[in-house]
């Protein structure tokens, strides 16, 4: 068994998951400046409360097992996008401490700026994540050595602010519609109606990317060429999306959340597929480039990561859903609440 | 400044910072288990009130240690990208199975622990609160044993250009970039010869952290005559952590300095100013190191280290000057860090005795009696004094194990990312600096406000979630 090969795929998994999960908690921090109520936006912080924080646990823990799997593209690619990770860090510390520190005075100017930080934390998080995807695909110009090459400025071309607008856009949406199944009544009402504009926007970034990629980084859609049953995977993308207008028509809030849950799965699953087994491509010099197994941990630390997953994986899976489980229903302001 | 000094600053300040809150995480968590599990036991609404108020102490402390937390995992990678490849065959692997097994285990239950009052039942929620402070616990586990398999390497082998070197023999620095540590067992890399003493000595000064809050949250009320009855109860809760927590402290504080004896002997010399090798090496319960002179200042027991370090009076420790001065770390700042934690250490066991002696006179609550005021006011401040030997020990610690690294493999200098400049690093510690700055004093803000606040009254007839109540009397 190709155990780099499991390995990319795990920490794939791992950062799908939290993109899907820590996705609609970004979606809600870039939508709380929509509402004025002060009651409404606490619905809000709360409709997240008790998820939030496991959420960032999918980030913190892919990041070590990409640390513990591939040390050298952890290396590289944290060392070489210093500024951008730093930045990074101070948006999720604002988003974290916003949450926690917002609704335990009353004072309107507290409030007020809290939930400025809050939004932009989660909009400035979604956009250095959405860079950083952005730069990965585009390639970064690295040395001999595999260390970084580049400049900060140089991070900052058209086609990783592209995916960054994309990826600030996709939570967006996927944070309306996990709002639209934790909301009732008129709030609800109020979040319905953005969840159309949003779909499109996101749908004309996501075509607007696709085309750029189609365009300048063919090397990406070289495995659906070779390989055309892959196809499927955007097929079911493409019906994944649609799906989601019609899901919401017809109030199966759910059905809705659970198709763009779907829809982030296949997109990071394309993402996997044109890279591999690239981790960090190189440009211009491909040779540098950083793989699934030149930049791989011993199979034996591979091996016992895979017996470590085996056990943690379950169980965490368990008590995720369960908590889930447990708040499941209409989100509602109690004495414990934010 | 050099690359160096500021990321070294960084680290140091960034984790010093986040290092306020995991303790308190802890030791806390252990206390609310033992809060609700004497509701569950006695049926006491007191016990539950408790459980209530420190459980919102508990959700504030958290937030603040996971915000502060993710800031170090990056920084492996952003600041010491060179050592981030050296290590991460093995060290990685330790941060993953934090996540797995601590992280998501502690967020995904403290999720019912601070919003399931009334979602879930006593049995369930008592459950989750159990797993919260195991999740904490184990957290320290992993961290601990990378950060020890850091002091004493174990269960891996050094390999250059992929092909595996012979022990003893290092790499030359132009094959620093494709030289690594792989490992050989797994658990050899977890039971390190530094690993369990260090885990023990660490979580039972977790559980002091915790302790003295609540403490001195305690004190602080009776002092004021307020919530007495609540108060009480909590300054018991927490004598009794603290009495048991700083009585294991002093056990396993002396077989981690034995162990460094052993197996860091320049980093014990550093801690106690040891400059000549010798069988019968003395302890100074405090002094000030003559760096120039080569000699330590102060009281001194004869023969005292040698019988702490080795059991006997003439166990034979290596001296400063028997270490090449390229291989010693700071001396004055290990020794009075060091000294700090041991003081601070031992103030703690008495006032712990103290407290204990004032509640078997049963005179703990009361505050007519001079004695117990004078207690109560010491108490009040105690809160600061397991974080100071908390920062100390660390301190101690890592200063005590330079120049290297991992010790006996790479040096700190050789750790840092070869790519990120001194301008870059110092921008992040601005920008870390003013950030922590606002956090702390908005954290100490709305813990005051929450303590002046005090717990809700015991009368209120919701004191008990109304799930609760039927199940209790059925």
């Amino acid at each position: 068994m190709d155990f780099n090969l499991l390995w990319f795929v795990l920490v794939g998994v791992l950062f799908s998951g939290y993109a899907v999960l820590d996705g609609f908690d970004l979606g809600v921090g870039t939508l709380i400046l929509g509402i004025k109520d002060d009651t409404e936006r606490r619905l809000f912080y709360n409709a997240i409360g008790p998820v939030w924080d496991g959420n960032e646990v999918w980030l913190v823990t892919g990041g070590g097992a990409l640390f513990a799997a591939f040390p050298a593209v952890y290396a590289t690619v944290f060392s070489g996008f210093y500024l951008a990770f730093i930045l990074l860090l101070f948006a999720l510390i604002f988003r974290a401490v916003a949450i926690e520190f917002r609704s335990k005075e009353p004072w309107a100017w507290w409030r007020r700026w809290w939930d400025r930080g809050f939004f932009a934390g989660s909009t400035g998080a979604a956009m250095l994540i959405g860079v950083t995807m952005g730069n990965i695909v585009w390639g970064i110009p690295l040395d001999a050595k595999g260390e970084f090459a580049g400049s900060f400025l140089g991070l900052l071309h058209p086609y990783a602010l592209l995916m960054g607008v994309t990826t600030v856009a996709l939570f967006t949406m996927h944070g309306a519609i996990y709002l639209h199944l934790k909301t009732e009544g008129a709030l609800q009402a109020r979040v319905r109606t953005w969840i159309n504009p949003l779909i499109i926007t996101f749908i004309i970034c996501y075509a607007l990317t696709t085309l750029a990629t189609l365009l300048y980084v063919p090397r990406m859609t070289l495995v659906l060429r070779e390989q055309p049953a892959l196809f499927a995977v955007v097929v079911l993308l493409v019906l994944a999306i649609a799906n989601l207008p019609r899901e919401i028509h017809r109030g199966r809030d759910w059905a809705a959340f659970l198709s763009s849950c779907v829809a982030m799965l296949l997109l990071m699953a394309l993402f996997g597929l044109g890279m591999f087994p690239h981790m960090v491509y190189s440009i211009p010099e491909p040779a540098h480039s950083l793989t699934v197994y030149n930049a791989a941990s011993s199979v034996k630390t591979l091996k016992i990561m895979t017996l470590i997953a085996a056990i943690g994986v379950p169980i965490v899976l368990t008590y995720t859903v369960t908590v889930y489980y447990i708040f499941r229903g209409k989100v509602q302001l109690g004495k414990d609440s934010y | 400044m050099n690359v160096e000094i500021l990321a070294r600053i960084q680290f140091a300040f960034t984790v010093a910072f986040h290092y306020i809150f995991p303790p308190l995480s802890i030791g806390l968590g252990l206390l609310l288990v033992m809060m609700e599990g004497m509701w569950i036991a006695t049926g006491n609404p007191l016990y539950h009130n408790m459980a209530r108020f420190w459980t919102k102490m508990f959700g504030l402390i958290f937030g603040l240690g996971v915000a502060t937390g993710i800031v170090l995992e990056f920084e492996f990678g952003t600041n010491w990208a060179t050592y981030s490849r050296f290590v991460g065959d093995i060290f990685g692997s330790a941060l993953a199975a934090e996540g797995i097994f601590a992280f998501f285990l502690e967020s995904g239950f403290l999720a019912i622990l601070l919003f399931g009052w009334d979602k879930v039942g006593p049995k369930l929620h008592f459950f989750a609160t159990c797993m919260v402070a195991l999740g904490a616990h184990f957290s320290a586990v992993w961290i601990i044993v990378a950060n020890s398999w850091q002091q004493t390497p174990a269960g891996s082998h050094l390999e250059i250009a992929g092909k595996a070197v012979a022990p003893g023999h290092l790499f030359e620095t132009a094959d620093l970039w494709q030289s690594r540590m792989v490992i050989d067992d797994f658990w050899g890399v977890v039971f390190n010869p530094s690993s369990m003493d260090r885990l023990g000595h660490s979580l039972v000064a977790a559980w002091l952290a915790g302790a003295f809050l609540v403490v001195s949250v305690g004190a602080f009320y009776l002092l004021r005559q307020r919530h007495v009855g609540f108060a009480a109860a909590s300054l018991k809760f927490g004598l009794v952590l603290a009495l048991v927590g700083s009585l294991l402290a002093l056990v396993t504080g002396h077989d981690s300095a034995a162990g460094v004896a052993v197996n860091q002997p320049s980093k014990l010399a550093a801690m106690e100013g040891l400059w000549q090798t010798t069988a019968h090496a003395s302890l100074h319960p405090f002094g000030w190191v003559d760096m120039t002179n080569h000699r330590t200042l102060g009281p001194a027991i004869p023969a005292g280290l040698s019988l702490l370090a080795g059991g006997r009076t003439d166990y034979q420790l290596t001296g400063l000057d028997d270490i090449a001065p390229d291989l010693r770390p700071p001396v004055q700042a290990t020794f009075q860090f060091f000294h700090l934690m041991v003081a601070i250490g031992f103030s703690l066991i008495g006032l712990s005795l103290w407290g204990f002696w004032l509640w078997w006179r049963g005179r703990l609550a009361d505050t007519e009696d001079l004695t117990t005021k004078w207690f109560l006011r010491l108490a009040v401040p105690s809160v600061l004094l397991p974080q100071l030997a908390n920062q100390a020990g660390w301190f101690t610690a890592e200063i005590g194990r330079q120049p290297w690294i991992v010790w006996g493999y790479l040096r700190t200098s050789e750790g840092l990312s070869a790519v990120v400049r001194a301008n870059q690093v110092l921008a992040s510690l601005i920008g870390f600096g003013l950030i922590y700055m606002l956090l702390f004093a908005l954290f100490v803000f709305l813990l005051n406000r929450k303590i002046q606040h005090g717990p809700e009254p015991l009368e209120e007839s919701d004191a008990l979630p109304e799930n609760w109540i039927k199940q209790s009397r059925a």
